[in-house]
């Protein structure tokens, strides 16, 4: 087996060594009728030619060389050559978490410059050094927004992403948390009134995303004052990282919950991604997960450890703050080079050409079909209503080489024939003009297939 | 220094300031294509929400971010430059096909929304790992949607309790012996269990005729980490198990140390109803510097309605998909389906090895950890001498009396050129050295270890103060851990 450095004559020595007869001497302690006698049924040992073909077969039934315009909580922003190049160095795609702080600098730098560059990004005091993904850290987020509060209930905004709201109702199933949803109003934004309605004393805190899972930029000062008024908190999430270039960050926001998968991580058919919360400095003995933090050493040079450790598992145990142990350090590196290539200026591009690309084919595909939630503004997403079922309109443009938006009735089914397209830098103009063209072919037949069918009617 | 190590040699490394420290106006590394659409105005578009300044954002050159994060990279010990002995992490090899392909363009750039019809290729690496594990560990049905060991924790527990509310009580506690993980009471804790601590015995393993006063109706299930943290095979498994059972209690086990088992022996064939597997330790996807990880849950039939959804199922045409009509499930755990990209490269660590390739595996870790306690038996304290499997814990009680403790020892470690052993756990042990080989370690690098550790213990007798200062070849000195978390600073900021 080419990954194991040991010949056999190295294998009997080593026996000899410990005084074992044979390998299964070591193996005595596990009871004989429970270890195993025949093979385990899995593939033959392969050469690592034949892997890489089969993985080159399963790569090609997978989508590859579709363009896509599908956002929805994972987003498809062009990576700079230089992460891979920078993250496939052993010494950071091999090492454990920095507890040995003298020997993981490298790591530990890196996570400090990753925390300075969320809280920049924001405007929140502090970030921790990553979680699961954008979904469980705003279900992490919430319970600490509880532990904070000392109350049990939340309000959830509709327009958080489906399957966000789906994480934290499994979290909260257990710890008796009750949750209530706020809708949206027609300009696809929060529904002040229901939210208004909807907090009572218990409430902990109001989950929002901003923007949101229609693409559309919430009234973030207005929700927060409701939320302090009341004495909630506001956990603001969000999905969509490169937003951040061009919209005003949700700074009235008590905990801010994000997923940075934009920042130069592989779509990667959902995972792994990079989740983040960031909080104000007040609040972080309650904050989940790792926090990188600068120090000196014994001759005052300047150095980093992980710290603030009693509020994790491995100290604290059954009153940890989280379980969470194992987070998403290299994928936080990712989004750290990401970050760092883009900087204060280019981020801000990025964001402007997102935000074109989106206002161009929001306009285009408007001539055709009912573009919604037009009254408040958007990021790099929006919502087409069209006359034919939007899995109909999809099934053809995949002839094109086409994956269209994500139809919408799954998840909401007042919104019917609704579908979530997202545009950004990477998305074409002619990608955009052969979708719109598609869309306006199937309204085109379903107008003139109602024309028919009053024309019949006429006659008969 | 009197006692110079084979292994390592100081050379020079390079100095590296914060990168904001590195910036200045009007440097760039990025490029964008000119627009093919009309230019916008971003404050009509956007109004109050527009956004004017980035703040403090870095503005540096490519050549700079090279070298910035090469520089850095330097500054870490890693598996690719030596043996990393951290006990119930499992430091192993990891291989590079496994990057390569899981960066194959159908793989890396897929949307996880995209058609199933487009997505045949992801769906079968999805279902060809969960065959594997499936068998691997005897289990039933799997779920590999948990981000990491701990949130699997999360996950296995959920389902447990799912499992006793749909018979009308969700009990409780859950057992966990004392020489557990962190993780392990923190995810009960989570789950809204209370937590029972149950002791080991004088052999360090579960003490079964405890086990049994403690066990009633209110138990929901014991988490029980088989090898344990001891590197120790619970021997009475069988009994434990039935222990379990007889009270309508479930067995969770933590795989964390499944290295020690695969090919060899099934948790399914011993009583086991739910486990996770960390594929971050066991299965050779990188850690990263602290991860992603990925944790799939095994579970017994019994188990299989409360998995969380969707699960992927064949369809009547042939074709594979996700189901996620699963009335009975515990819900989702985590957006989407998990860490796949983890999954593609811990089946191709599978494929690489075959069964022949995992046993022998299995077997040479097992034969490491044996031939290190071997090495420094006598010259370090062996608290439970109960046979060893892929793990051995030590302690520090005989250098402890020159005043010298373990942490002290794992700093000295590393001016010979090691990443050092877990220090102080298990808990149970005082002063706990558990050290974890992993098969990957060729007898030349275990001799270099053992010969560090055996010239530290000669140190410790003539000039403690050596050790007890170390490190002394790195670039930093011992930080000070309690100043950092005083007043923590968290991040960067400009001068004043």
């Amino acid at each position: 087996m080419r990954y194991l450095p040991k010949s056999d004559a190295d294998r009997r020595e080593l026996l000899k060594a410990i005084g074992a007869r044979s390998i299964d001497d070591l193996f005595a302690p596990i009871p004989a009728e429970y270890r195993l006698q025949r093979d385990l049924k899995v593939p033959r040992q392969m050469a690592e030619s034949e892997i890489v073909d089969w993985y080159r077969e399963r790569s090609r039934e997978n989508g590859d060389g579709y363009c896509a315009f599908l956002g929805a909580g994972a987003y498809s922003h062009y990576r700079p050559v230089i992460i891979d190049s920078l993250i496939s160095r052993g010494e950071f795609l091999t090492a454990y978490t920095p507890y040995q702080a003298e020997i993981s600098q490298g790591t530990l730098q890196s996570i400090f410059e990753f925390q300075t560059m969320i809280c920049e990004l924001t405007g929140m005091e502090v970030a921790n050094a990553s979680m699961y993904d954008g979904s469980t850290g705003a279900a992490e987020a919430v319970m600490m927004a509880a532990r904070l509060t000392g109350r049990r209930s939340v309000v959830i905004a509709r327009s958080v992403h489906p399957e966000y709201r789906e994480v934290l109702a499994t979290y909260a199933w257990h710890q008796g948390m009750p949750l209530s949803l706020a809708g949206f109003s027609k300009t696809g934004r929060l529904d002040l009134k229901a939210l208004e309605e909807g907090i009572n004393a218990d409430t902990a805190c109001v989950l929002i995303q901003s923007p949101n899972f229609f693409g559309t930029i919430e009234d973030v000062e207005a929700i927060a004052d409701i939320a302090h008024r009341k004495g909630a908190l506001l956990v603001v999430s969000i999905a969509e990282a490169v937003s951040l270039g061009i919209v005003e960050p949700p700074r009235q926001a008590d905990i801010i919950a994000m997923e940075a998968q934009s920042f130069g991580v592989p779509l990667g058919f959902g995972g792994p991604y990079c989740g983040v919360i960031a909080t104000r400095e007040q609040f972080v003995r309650q904050m989940p997960g790792r926090l990188v933090g600068q120090t000196t050493d014994r001759n005052g040079k300047r150095g980093f450890v992980l710290t603030l450790a009693t509020r994790e598992q491995h100290i604290r145990r059954e009153k940890a703050t989280s379980n969470i142990c194992t987070n998403q350090a290299l994928v936080a590196l990712m989004a750290n080079i990401f970050m760092t290539v883009y900087g204060k200026v280019g981020l801000k591009e990025l964001a402007k050409q997102n935000l074109a690309k989106t206002a161009y084919a929001a306009e285009q595909f408007g001539r055709h079909a009912k573009v919604l939630f037009a009254g408040a503004p958007r990021f790099n997403e929006f919502v087409v209503e069209t006359s034919e079922d939007p899995y109909a309109i999809n099934s053809r443009l995949l002839g094109h080489k086409i994956v269209g938006g994500l139809p919408l009735k799954k998840f909401y089914p007042e919104l019917g024939n609704a579908a979530l397209w997202c545009c950004t830098e990477l998305t074409t103009r002619t990608s955009i003009d052969t979708a719109v063209a598609m869309v306006a072919e199937s309204e085109r037949s379903v107008q003139s297939g109602k024309e028919a069918e009053v024309t019949e009617e006429v006659t008969r | 220094m009197k006692h110079m190590t084979r292994k390592a040699t100081r050379h020079v490394s390079q100095n590296e300031n914060l990168i904001f420290e590195k910036s200045s106006p009007g440097k760039a590394a990025w490029k964008l294509p000119p627009l093919d659409v009309p230019e916008v105005d971003t404050s009509k578009l956007l109004g109050a929400s527009e956004r004017k300044d980035l703040g403090n954002m870095p503005e540096v050159s490519e050549i700079e971010i090279i070298r910035h994060f090469t520089r850095l990279s330097t500054w870490n010990y890693a598996i690719d430059l030596g043996m990393y002995p951290l006990g119930s992490c499992t430091m192993k090899y990891n291989p590079r096909v496994n990057e390569a392909v899981a960066r194959l363009e159908g793989l890396a750039n897929a949307h996880p929304y995209q058609p199933e019809k487009i997505s045949q290729g992801g769906l079968r690496i999805i279902k060809t790992l969960s065959e594997c594990l499936i068998e691997i560990t005897g289990m039933d049905a799997i779920t590999l949607q948990p981000a990491a060991g701990a949130h699997g924790e999360l996950t296995g527990l959920l389902m447990a309790r799912a499992y006793h509310q749909s018979k009308g009580n969700p009990r409780k506690k859950v057992l966990i012996p004392d020489s557990a993980h962190g993780t392990n009471p923190a995810t009960a804790a989570m789950v809204g269990y209370s937590v029972e601590n149950l002791k080991s015995n004088d052999r360090g393993i579960v003490d079964v005729a405890a086990l049994t006063s403690q066990m009633n109706e209110d138990v929901a299930a014991l988490m029980l980490t088989n090898p344990n943290t001891l590197g120790v095979f619970e021997q009475e498994i069988h009994k434990i198990a039935d222990v379990m059972h007889a009270k309508g209690g479930l067995l969770y086990m933590d795989g964390a140390n499944m290295n020690a088992l695969v090919g060899k022996v099934r948790p399914g064939d011993f009583g086991v109803d739910v486990m996770h597997l960390n594929l971050h330790k066991t299965f050779s996807t990188p850690h990263g510097g602290g991860g992603p990880g990925s944790g799939p849950v095994a579970v017994k039939q019994i188990l299989e309605p409360f998995l969380p959804k969707p699960v992927v199922v064949t369809k009547t045409d042939g074709t594979l998909g996700f189901d996620y009509d699963r009335p009975m499930s515990v819900g989702r755990v985590r957006a989407f389906y998990g860490n796949f990209g983890m999954f593609v490269r811990a089946l191709a660590y599978i494929l690489a090895n075959g069964p022949d390739g995992l046993r022998q595996t299995t077997e040479d870790a097992v034969l490491n950890a044996n031939y290190i306690r071997k090495g420094l038996e006598g010259v370090y304290d062996l608290p439970y001498p109960t046979p060893t499997m892929h793990e051995v814990v030590f302690s520090d009680k005989l250098q402890a009396k020159k005043g010298v403790k373990t942490g002290d020892i794992a700093k000295r470690l590393i001016d010979y050129g090691f990443h050092p052993y877990t220090v102080s756990f298990p808990l149970i042990v005082h002063g706990a050295m558990m050290i974890e080989p992993t098969e990957s370690e060729s007898k030349e690098e275990m001799d270099l270890f053992v010969e560090a550790m055996r010239s530290i213990a000669e140190e410790v007798d003539e000039d403690p103060q050596t050790v007890l200062t170390a490190p002394h070849s790195t670039r930093v000195s011992r930080l000070d851990e309690v100043a950092a978390a005083r007043k923590p600073i968290l991040r960067w900021k400009p001068a004043e």
